[in-house]
């Protein structure tokens, strides 16, 4: 474990050092003070009553974890993509294997600390992003915490996914085809509530298997469902049809057996990652 | 051999093989370095040199044979703590200081903490980076991060050091430190395990060398076995008759270069009967002297030899 912890606490050190931590958080901060001030305009605006202030700011809420999802999904998948790869191609891996750490220990570590980044982007900016919309607008969604929880999880399999490319591919084409995999499966959830609406299983079991195969869009869409208040869930359900397709909404919490299917992906996405790594003649 | 045999050697391996993909690096190495020496391992590019350092740190997992360093089979974890391993290609943390990848590595290597600061110290001294430790490695020219490579590779006292090219982005001082740090391991009972282009280097520092080709070794052994001074002496004559030549035929296989004749094979003790029968035919001797073969004239009469 000490092997793990001292690769994990490599991962963060270079992150801090390259200037990835403070260049984000700058530039997080600036995007919270904005959004913060266009939030606390929404009260001022004129007519509006505090049941329209309410819902206007519940959905640009739900935005607002669409990109800052977005941005941890782009971020870990630019920082997963190269942490084993570049190792190896730079030769810093044929300095630091020969002594005496595993191969498993060195992807640990490196998952580890790169969860880590993930939860704590995922904590910080969500945190900080809501109580600037509840300083703006008195509105709290009803349950941000579970809502940070989905959003970093998200972020963690993008991480993962990017992690097992890595230890074979290519920096440049193992981000490629993380981020083309996380876009195919937000198109997926599209589909998977069309056909759900419309009721047509080839469409339905299509959005299945792109949520079952890439989980991005199905830990999105818990997400969004603790996001939503219940106004805006009875509305949503009123409006039937209508609201097919819609990314932005979700109906119900995810199953629990959903929940588990991800942490299973997440378990055999790790041991397969290791597996890569482990038979690589380096 | 057997594990139990292999424990008395830094290295040994038996038929080691690896194959990547239809691509054979390495056919049968077969092989034995003994503690405390320095050992010379030669051979063109592409000859299988740097895959069977990898196999043996574990780098890379062999598809045929076996091979042991100091006493364990390759790979072994626990092992590596007794290992100094200087990469041919390899880069580190441009953006740590070289004090804190030498403490990477004590850390690594599973060092108790109260004796870091003395060994990296000690490791600075000996590759002469003392007065740059606190500086980031990314402002360091190749060389000076060859250095700190060879500083990675000694530190904890390895009972070996496994080095790939140590000296190849070095100046003649950098190549003269190297080879007199080497020296100071094998002084202190480290086997060095040399992996090197550079034959004059090999010929100066190493006990015993091996010479591989096609992933084969095609010889092995002390410096003078492999020369063949086995009693190699070239006479310089002049005078000699035509047909007198075949009859000197019986002090060794004789060769003619101008006035000079080169008789391999002679026992150094019938050199004054060689030179008696000589003048005996009419010759007339102005020089007596032992053929000192260089090793790249050894090394690439050995290949010639390999290809025919």
């Amino acid at each position: 474990m000490t092997q793990v912890l001292t690769i994990a606490r490599l991962t963060i050190l270079e992150a801090s050092r390259r200037k990835l931590l403070l260049a984000l958080g700058i530039l997080t901060i600036v995007v919270i003070v904005l959004t913060s001030w266009g939030f606390s305009r929404l009260p001022t605006m004129n007519n509006v009553t505090p049941a329209e202030v309410r819902l206007a700011a519940s959905q640009l809420t739900i935005l607002m974890a669409f990109m800052f999802s977005g941005v941890l999904a782009l971020g870990s998948t630019l920082v997963a993509a190269p942490s084993i790869a570049s190792d190896i191609e730079s030769g810093i891996a044929l300095a630091i294997l020969p002594r005496p750490i595993r191969r498993s220990q060195l992807l640990m570590g490196k998952w580890l600390g790169l969860a880590l980044l993930v939860t704590l982007y995922a904590a910080g900016s969500g945190l900080l992003e809501l109580l600037g919309i509840w300083l703006g607008t008195n509105y709290l969604p009803p349950n941000p915490v579970a809502s940070i929880a989905f959003v970093a999880a998200e972020g963690i399999i993008l991480m993962t996914l990017a992690l097992l490319l890595s230890t074979r591919l290519a920096p440049m084409t193992g981000g490629v085809i993380a981020l083309v995999l996380f876009f195919v499966a937000w198109i997926g959830g599209i589909a998977l509530a069309i056909g759900i609406t419309f009721d047509n299983e080839t469409i339905k079991n299509i959005g299945i298997g792109s949520r079952l195969l890439i989980p991005t869009d199905g830990l999105w869409h818990g997400a969004i469902f603790y996001l939503e208040p219940s106004e805006v869930l009875a509305a949503a359900r009123i409006a039937g049809r209508a609201r097919a397709g819609n990314p932005f909404f979700a109906d119900a919490p995810l199953p629990g057996i959903y929940l588990a299917w991800v942490v299973g992906w997440l378990v055999a996405i790790v041991g397969l990652a290791n597996w890569s790594f482990a038979k690589r003649d380096l | 051999m057997e594990a139990a045999d292999a424990a008395s050697l830094a290295v040994h391996t038996q038929d080691l093989a690896k194959r990547y993909g239809k691509t054979v690096a390495l056919s049968g190495l077969t092989m034995s370095v003994r503690r405390a020496e320095v050992f010379g391992f030669l051979g063109p590019n592409g000859a299988g040199k740097t895959t069977a350092v990898k196999l043996l740190v574990g780098l890379a997992l062999p598809t045929a044979g076996q091979g042991w360093v100091l006493g364990a089979p390759i790979g072994d974890l626990q092992t590596r703590r007794r290992l100094g391993y200087l990469p041919e290609l390899f880069r580190y943390q441009g953006w740590m200081t070289a004090r804190e990848v030498l403490g990477l590595h004590c850390k690594l290597s599973g060092m108790a903490r109260s004796e870091w600061t003395k060994e990296i110290d000690l490791a600075l001294d000996m590759v002469g980076l003392a007065d740059r430790a606190d500086d980031k490695v990314e402002g360091f020219s190749k060389g000076m991060q060859q250095r700190l490579g060879l500083g990675v590779a000694l530190l904890g006292r390895p009972e070996l050091v496994l080095l790939d090219e140590p000296t190849s982005a070095l100046d003649p001082v950098g190549r003269h430190d190297v080879r007199e740090i080497i020296r100071q391991l094998k002084a202190r009972g480290t086997a060095v395990f040399l992996n090197s282009h550079l034959l004059t280097e090999v010929e100066q520092i190493c006990d015993r060398l091996a010479v591989v080709d096609h992933g084969r070794v095609i010889a092995t052994g002390t410096m003078s076995q492999i020369l063949g001074q086995d009693g190699a002496v070239r006479v310089r004559v002049t005078g000699l008759p035509a047909g007198s030549r075949a009859a000197l035929g019986e002090f060794g296989t004789l060769e003619a270069e101008g006035e000079w004749l080169t008789f391999r094979g002679l026992n150094p003790d019938r050199v004054p009967q060689l030179v008696s029968e000589i003048v005996r035919q009419g010759g007339r001797v102005y020089a007596v002297e032992p053929r000192h073969e260089t090793l790249e004239d050894r090394f690439l009469q050995l290949l010639k030899e390999q290809e025919q």
